[in-house]
């Protein structure tokens, strides 16, 4: 049985639960069709449940304890260990997202047992189930097998399986509480509410155009090369994170997965390697152009136009093209 | 206060891989190495804490002899002592074997604290500084953009996906994962270069063998496969640039 743990906060789904069920739907369909059960864990999650319930799966089983919310490292695991012992899965499948990669790793050490994270995609290798998965910031890709007994975990890499993919049943499956207590006196985190910055004063995900820039500016003062571009395109200007962990753009103006999510039609990148957390903020753009100096970089592989070459050349004359 | 800082060595980023013949690790020879970013700003955030609250840095890296030359270099940063859990085996170990080797290597030391990278530009698993919380039986949090001490407390900012965050606020002792950004990197300065060299880096042996406790195994290292046929427009800059402005006008149609 594969279980797959979904990703809920106060009753509303993270959709990337939804992307860890096609991924696991696919997964089962590499073996003996093994049957998939989804579990979520929380203090309101009735409603969660039964929209789970729609995916084609054996069954949704449910941890409700007010215990489990907010979500905490130690509440979850405590409660995923009883669960684990409950239902003997033999692989588990998780999103992964930041609340994953707080809780399952640490599941998986009390557990003793293997753990994949960031997997983009599942096949057989001979008698084997490989988990493909992206290694020295996406400029290599490895196929992985988990070792020992399982259950192993699997974490699904948000993007890689789509959400609308996962296969609905024909009737809604059945939901089940599972009896799990959960001693709220031995969690030690104690999480305050989740809060913005600041107001988002720009929405990238709105912007049609985008000119993004990365560790190739190489100084703040080459900023306003990008803006003039960005400009003449009539794009928004963002970057990747470490501009702004650099203070060069400001916070909001970050795409990645700890920044904005965006989707224009034109992505234009300006010395981007293209590292994993920032290509799942852009992958969905309509068209991407990647200017880069190295002809290697990962941004290639998802570049739909690119120029090999150096950008203070190229972007002024890219600039200067677009006025005539 | 007592804090460790686990840093791993990575290659540089302008490395270009090149794969061992069994095609399942890199040609470590062929590759330079430096310290993984992540944990240079654990690093530094240890550093920033020692100066408000006194006590001692102590720098831990589970790998090979090559690793010497990142632990060297965080003790000229300022970190006060070094640990170096020493194995040939551990360049392409899996988290389980890196957090098993150091906590074994630190659980005589009652660390308050012990900080590292939310994952390493090398594999990337995000597991390390996690797995080693659960078996040093510490609390923790990952992904940390800003640290407060207040007295047996700890609260901690947590950063959650799409620009959003959250105070946490558990006891000390306590393991969290930094993130990039969290602060302004320091670099070493000649004096500190000097100081550095006066400074133990105590070696550990791995317990039981390297790779004993390995729970993933790599079955293939390849180039990534392309989502998408890149149109590669070649040329002076000048014409390169007219190039790509034709395509996404008259192609692409994404500009006016």
């Amino acid at each position: 049985m594969i279980l797959v743990i979904g990703e809920q906060r106060s009753g509303k789904l993270n959709r990337a639960t939804w992307e860890a069920i096609a991924g696991a739907q696919q997964l089962a369909g590499l073996g003996a069709n093994q049957p998939i059960i989804v579990l979520v864990a929380g203090a309101n999650v009735d409603a969660v449940a039964s929209e789970l319930a729609a995916a084609a799966v054996q069954e949704v089983v449910v941890i409700a304890d007010a215990a489990l919310e907010p979500y905490t490292p130690d509440g979850y695991t405590a409660a995923l260990q009883q669960a684990v012992a409950q239902l003997s899965p033999s692989t588990i499948v998780l999103p992964h997202t930041y609340q994953t990669r707080d809780f399952a790793p640490k599941l998986a050490a009390r557990l003793d047992r293997a753990i994949v994270t960031d997997v983009t995609a599942v096949k057989r290798v001979g008698n084997d189930v490989a988990f493909v998965r992206p290694m020295f910031q996406g400029k290599l890709t490895a196929d992985v097998a988990p070792e020992g007994p399982g259950p192993h975990f699997v974490t699904f890499q948000i993007g890689a399986f789509r959400a609308d993919q996962a296969a609905r049943g024909t009737a809604a499956a059945p939901v089940r509480k599972l009896a799990i207590p959960v001693d709220a006196g031995a969690i030690r985190q104690k999480p305050e509410a989740p809060f913005q910055e600041a107001r988002q004063a720009v929405d990238l995900s709105q912007a049609e155009r985008i000119v993004s820039v990365g560790r190739g500016i190489k100084e703040q003062s080459n900023i306003p090369l990008a803006q003039a571009l960005a400009d003449a395109l009539g794009a928004e200007l963002a970057a990747s994170r470490p501009i702004c962990d650099a203070g060069w753009l400001p916070m909001e103006r970050q795409v990645g997965s700890s920044g904005q999510t965006v989707a224009p039609k034109l992505y234009l990148a300006l010395g981007i390697s293209g590292a994993i957390q920032h290509l799942v903020g852009m992958k969905g753009s309509s068209t991407i152009v990647a200017i880069n100096k190295d002809p290697d970089a990962p941004i290639f592989e998802v570049a739909d136009y690119g120029i090999v070459g150096d950008l203070f050349e190229i972007v002024p004359a890219l600039t200067a093209a677009l006025k005539t | 206060m007592k804090i460790a800082v686990c840093i791993k060595q990575v290659p540089t980023r302008d490395w270009q891989p090149r794969l061992n013949e069994a095609k399942t690790w890199i040609r470590e020879q062929d590759a330079n190495f430096e310290m993984n970013e992540p944990d240079a700003y654990a690093l530094e955030e240890a550093l920033r804490l020692r100066e408000k609250q006194g006590g001692e840095v102590v720098v831990c890296s589970a790998g090979p002899a090559r690793v010497a030359q990142v632990l060297r270099e965080a003790l000229a940063r300022g970190a006060d002592r070094a640990i170096h859990v020493e194995d040939e085996g551990l360049g392409n170990a899996d988290a389980f074997v890196i957090a098993g080797a150091l906590a074994a290597a630190m659980k005589d030391e009652q660390f308050d604290l012990v900080l590292t990278g939310l994952q390493s530009d090398d594999q990337g698993f995000a597991q390390t500084g996690v797995i080693l919380a659960e078996r040093l039986n510490r609390s923790h949090a990952t992904i940390i953009m800003d640290v407060q001490v207040n007295g047996s407390e700890l609260r901690v900012k947590r950063e959650l996906e799409g620009g959003w965050f959250q105070w946490v606020v558990m006891p000390l002792p306590a393991v969290l994962t930094i993130q990039s950004g969290i602060n302004q990197l320091r670099y070493a300065t000649l004096k500190g270069i000097m100081a550095a060299k006066k400074k133990e880096i105590r070696k550990a042996a791995v317990p039981g063998g390297a790779t004993a406790a390995a729970k993933s195994r790599i079955l293939a290292l390849y180039p990534p496969e392309k989502a998408k046929k890149t149109h590669l427009i070649s040329g002076s800059p000048a014409e390169a640039a007219k190039e790509l402005v034709r395509r996404l006008r008259d192609d692409a149609r994404v500009i006016g």
